[in-house]
């Protein structure tokens, strides 16, 4: 196959990929949008090894390797439970980003497959390209399992920080620059191999300082790296397909880092350079002092949204962990039988990833056109009888209105206060991960249901 | 004055980018998580590159050094493949609309 027609193929892939995202626009054209990308990524695969020409014994090792790696993520996409698919996604990006590391060493190592020069005469251009690819992909590798770890819940949520912290990696950084500059000039692989090292000490030390609650950023910014490296690598290997890709995927996950971040009102520097826990030590000492709630149990909820004619039901994390999202929707129901009307306003940061809450709503067969955003619905809040607040706590905390001392001051929130009453499931009084009190708890209209999320609801629709 | 080829791809690259920004602006924030696991599943096609990594070797000897990377860096991006593409399959699969008669 000619070089020419190589590289028309893999911009067919390149435009199948776009294509590919852009029917994530509605959900009705996303489930074409994958198939493309499916096509787009048999393409690509089908014409490199086309290309090679090489069908002796690597050949089958090439296809028993694809075949092994296609069936270890097969099985773990069908295996999956959707409350894990934060985890899964941040591991998904690891591999990206080893991958990265190992096809840059590859292209180290023998670069007359890859047309770069011969070793020990590498093009200057193509090493700054595949140690970039290399550091990239190194920092998003170990930073994605660092993010692994933490929402696994393997490694405690808190931030990790200690003196220096930010000297040390602009130093790590600084670092880098030069070895990439010495390896240029003298294309000693040592270098080569420090630079991949000190990449992979980079990518834990960015992500220990970054609290749990801060996640959706780190996810969005580890799948916008991911994208990077890609490039990186597809400018060493001449790739249009891998140039396209790592630009879309970069842009992509950069957007919804900024997305994330302005849904907590936080600029994304703040978010990298460390978590909530060092500046809320004075608003816990506080909020000591008992005040009075009300407490009430399922018997009462369910009356309560029995007799009203609007609820508005506000998931958060907690319903994830709970496992809630199928008991919510039995509730929904027997309150829709009642005639009463729902809907659901999920917050921006609501869970640990972008769009979490409607995945695990989407799994529990809640109709999409039921579920709203931010903007959408909060007017609705000042005419609805019930707000159900299940699972969440920051998103609805008044103070990020009211208080400019308060850290969340500023973070755009669900207007629950405004509903006639509220109700809160959570499992006590404690703060959410922004360490402050929620000055809702202790309003006159709203209801504090102490219980599991998922136990809760159950016991309401036995009620209704 | 010929252009370097380099030039090209930068500008492919920047468009790329520039697309990148406005496809993405159109997705819907309900799909946001599907949008992540399906971004995975594409630059996952890095596995071009070790495929080209695995095949370089000679017939004798299919188990060099830069071969080998090549080899686990197909494994690496292969579960990224089917597992990214099969799981936003299976994400996208239950987004329903509100049925009529309801």
């Amino acid at each position: 196959m000619s070089a020419n027609l190589l590289a028309i193929f893999y911009l067919i892939s390149g435009v199948l990929f776009i294509l590919a995202l852009r029917g994530l626009s509605s959900p009705e054209t996303s489930r074409q949008g994958n198939l493309y990308g499916i096509i787009g990524m048999a393409i690509a695969i089908g014409v490199t090894i086309l290309s090679a020409g090489n069908f002796s014994t690597g050949f089958i090792f090439l296809l028993f390797f694809l075949l092994f790696g296609g069936s270890i993520g097969a099985f773990i996409a069908f295996k999956i439970p959707m409350t894990a698919m934060p985890e899964l996604v941040a591991g998904f990006h690891s591999l990206v980003g080893l991958a990265a590391v190992f096809v840059a060493i590859s292209a180290f190592l023998n670069p007359i497959a890859f047309n770069l020069g011969t070793p020990g005469d590498i093009k200057i251009a193509s090493l700054i390209e595949m140690s970039l690819g290399a550091s990239i992909g190194a920092i998003t590798f170990t930073g994605s399992i660092i993010a692994f770890l933490k929402l696994r819940g393997i490694m405690s949520g808190s931030p990790i920080t200690f003196v220096g912290q930010h000297y040390l990696n602009l130093a790590l950084g600084l670092v880098l620059v030069g070895l990439i500059v010495y390896l240029c000039r003298t294309q000693i692989d040592t270098f080569f191999w420090t630079i991949i090292v000190i990449s992979f000490l980079i990518g834990v030390l960015l992500i220990i300082p970054i609290g749990g609650a801060d996640m959706p950023v780190v996810i969005s910014m580890l799948n916008s790296y991911s994208g990077w490296a890609a490039a990186g690598i597809g400018f060493t290997l001449e790739n249009t397909a891998l140039i396209i890709t790592g630009a879309l995927v970069g842009s992509s996950g950069a957007i919804l880092s900024y997305i994330m971040c302005k849904g907590m009102n936080r600029s994304f520097f703040n978010v990298i350079l460390g978590g909530w826990g060092a500046t809320d030590d004075k608003t816990k000492n506080t909020s000591k002092e008992k005040k009075p709630v009300k407490n009430g149990n399922a018997d009462d909820a369910a009356f309560l949204m029995k007799n009203a004619s609007s609820v508005i039901i506000v998931p958060g994390y907690g319903m994830a962990v709970a496992q809630a999202q199928h008991a919510l929707r039995e509730m929904v129901d027997a309150l829709k039988k009642n005639g009463v009307k729902v809907t659901y306003a999920i917050h921006p940061v609501a869970g640990r990833m972008p769009g979490h809450m409607n995945v695990l709503l989407a799994e529990a067969n809640v109709p999409y056109d039921e579920v709203f955003e931010l903007e959408e619905i909060n007017n609705d809040f000042a005419n609805c009888d019930v707000a159900y607040v299940i699972g969440a706590n920051d998103v609805t905390n008044p103070v990020a209105k009211t208080d400019p001392q308060s850290p969340i001051y500023g973070m755009p929130i669900l207007d629950v206060e405004k509903s006639k009453s509220v109700l809160f499931v959570k499992r006590s009084l404690s703060p959410g991960y922004a360490g402050i009190d929620n000055d809702l708890f202790y309003r006159d209209n709203t209801l504090m249901l102490f219980a599991d999320a998922k136990k809760m609801t159950e016991d309401i629709i036995k009620n209704l | 004055m010929e252009i370097d080829p380099f030039i090209f791809r930068l500008s492919i690259f920047i468009l790329s980018i520039f697309i990148g920004y406005y496809v993405v602006w159109s997705v819907t924030p309900s799909l946001h998580t599907p949008l992540m696991s399906v971004t995975n599943a594409i630059s996952s096609v890095i596995i071009v590159g070790a495929i080209i990594a695995a095949l370089a070797g000679d017939a004798e000897k299919i188990f060099d050094t830069a071969s080998i990377y090549g080899y686990l860096a197909i494994i690496l991006a292969a579960i990224n493949i089917f597992g990214g593409f099969l799981v936003t399959q299976r994400m996208l699969a239950m987004y329903k609309k509100k049925k009529k008669d309801k």
